[in-house]
């Protein structure tokens, strides 16, 4: 299992609008480079990428809350 | 000799103390946000104070030396590497031609400052190679480093490695971070419970803090006292006919949530301002993470005279230290 961890404080999103799924579901394929969430800071929304491939485990941090550098988003079974 | 910028990071940008002396013309003095630590980073490696290195922003970037150089990293705290192998903050240490110098998360602070023997030395614009990217100043033809960048660094001897900045003599926000007030022209127009409230409630950074300016929330909404607005401002009783703005002024605009402006902020604009930061407090506003705590604390001009005159000491103190 590998953690999916965001690389800069900021706030959440397991979603790219509000009104569209989460990026990922618990069993689905992970690839290399795959978008699991979205960061926003300084007015700029960063994406989160997957550095390992697998299935996705499921998100540990909940939608739209507060994260700092190097929390742990998700994670993704090999 | 040249940095490579492999990764860029966030937003990583070369500041160096800034250009004042524009400002009436509605440019920004620019430079680092938080002064102390690039001066500090550029005494560390015999810089000149002023010299330019690299602001990075929650994220450091991943550069190669073409060169031998002594290299400092001050502000906040982050892993340092050279090749994988980690090195100190507030440390001078050595990187060799062909090394990559990188970073781990970031684990308190918000910015890293960069400083390389001999300073960036990238074409200065009115005076400064600060990045002032909404007017194309200064940087790289004006903008933030980008992967495949090669920046110019002058020519300087090596320092010896291991010199550093006590702990005592760095500066960074406590938990939750107080920043002293002084209030100004405008704070006639809250009422009185307004004021007090804005000095009693817990604020937080929002995700809209930038180089530009920080904005708080999470505290009450401002109460302004009534007023037919004057011709010429707008109908929102935090509007004024118009006004200048200082480096470190408070705007709130519709009374609901502070901004301070930062290094590269509007010089005018019609929102009332509160007040403004105490200059020795403004580094720290360039330290804070989104979602961290803030009191605002009102002090007087006495107050914020000493602690302007106990910030130059400060700095001495790493001058004298280094020298």
């Amino acid at each position: 299992m590998s953690d999916v961890q965001t690389p800069l404080p900021g706030t959440f999103y397991h979603r790219p609008s509000p009104n569209d799924a989460p990026y990922k579901a618990k069993g689905d394929a992970v690839a290399v480079g795959d978008v699991i969430g979205l960061i926003e800071v300084m007015k700029t929304f960063i994406e989160v990428k997957a550095e390992a491939a697998g299935t996705f485990g499921g998100y540990v941090t909940e939608n739209e809350a507060a994260v700092t550098a190097g929390q742990v988003l998700a994670t993704v079974d090999a | 000799m040249t940095l490579k910028i492999v990764k860029s990071g966030l937003a990583t940008t070369i500041q160096d103390m800034g250009r004042p002396g524009y400002f009436h013309l509605g440019i920004p003095e620019g430079g680092a946000m938080d002064r102390l630590s690039m001066r500090a980073a550029n005494m560390l490696v015999g810089n000149p104070e002023g010299a330019a290195g690299l602001e990075a922003v929650f994220m450091g970037p991943e550069i190669e030396f073409t060169r031998d150089a002594s290299v400092a990293v001050t502000g906040a705290e982050m892993p340092v590497m050279v090749d994988g192998e980690a090195r100190g903050t507030w440390t001078a240490f050595t990187v060799k031609a062909g090394q990559i110098l990188s970073f781990g998360f970031l684990q308190s602070g918000a910015r890293i400052y960069i400083a390389v023997s001999g300073g960036i030395t990238t074409e200065p614009d009115l005076g400064s190679r600060s990045t002032y990217p909404i007017g194309a100043l200064g940087g790289v033809d004006g903008r933030a480093v980008q992967p495949g960048d090669e920046l110019p660094v002058g020519d300087a001897p090596l320092v010896a490695e291991g010199r550093r900045v006590p702990a005592a003599l760095r500066r960074g926000p406590a938990n939750p971070a107080e920043l002293r007030v002084l209030t100004g022209l405008y704070w006639y127009r809250l009422t009185d419970t307004a004021g007090q409230q804005f000095f009693e409630d817990t604020w937080t950074v929002a995700a809209e803090a930038d180089r530009m300016g920080y904005r708080f929330k999470g505290g009450r909404p401002l109460e302004f006292v009534e007023r037919e607005q004057p011709f010429g401002a707008g109908a929102d009783p935090s509007n004024i006919v118009d006004g200048c703005y200082s480096y470190g002024s408070i705007q709130v605009p519709g009374g609901t949530e502070p901004i301070v402006l930062h290094r590269d902020a509007v010089s005018g604009g019609g929102y009332f301002t509160l007040g403004a930061i105490i200059s020795a407090d403004m580094d720290l506003i360039g330290q804070l993470q989104p979602n961290t705590q803030v009191k605002f604390v009102n002090v007087d001009m006495d107050t914020a005279l000493a602690a302007r005159a106990e910030r130059k000491v400060t700095i001495q103190k790493i001058r004298e230290e280094l020298g």
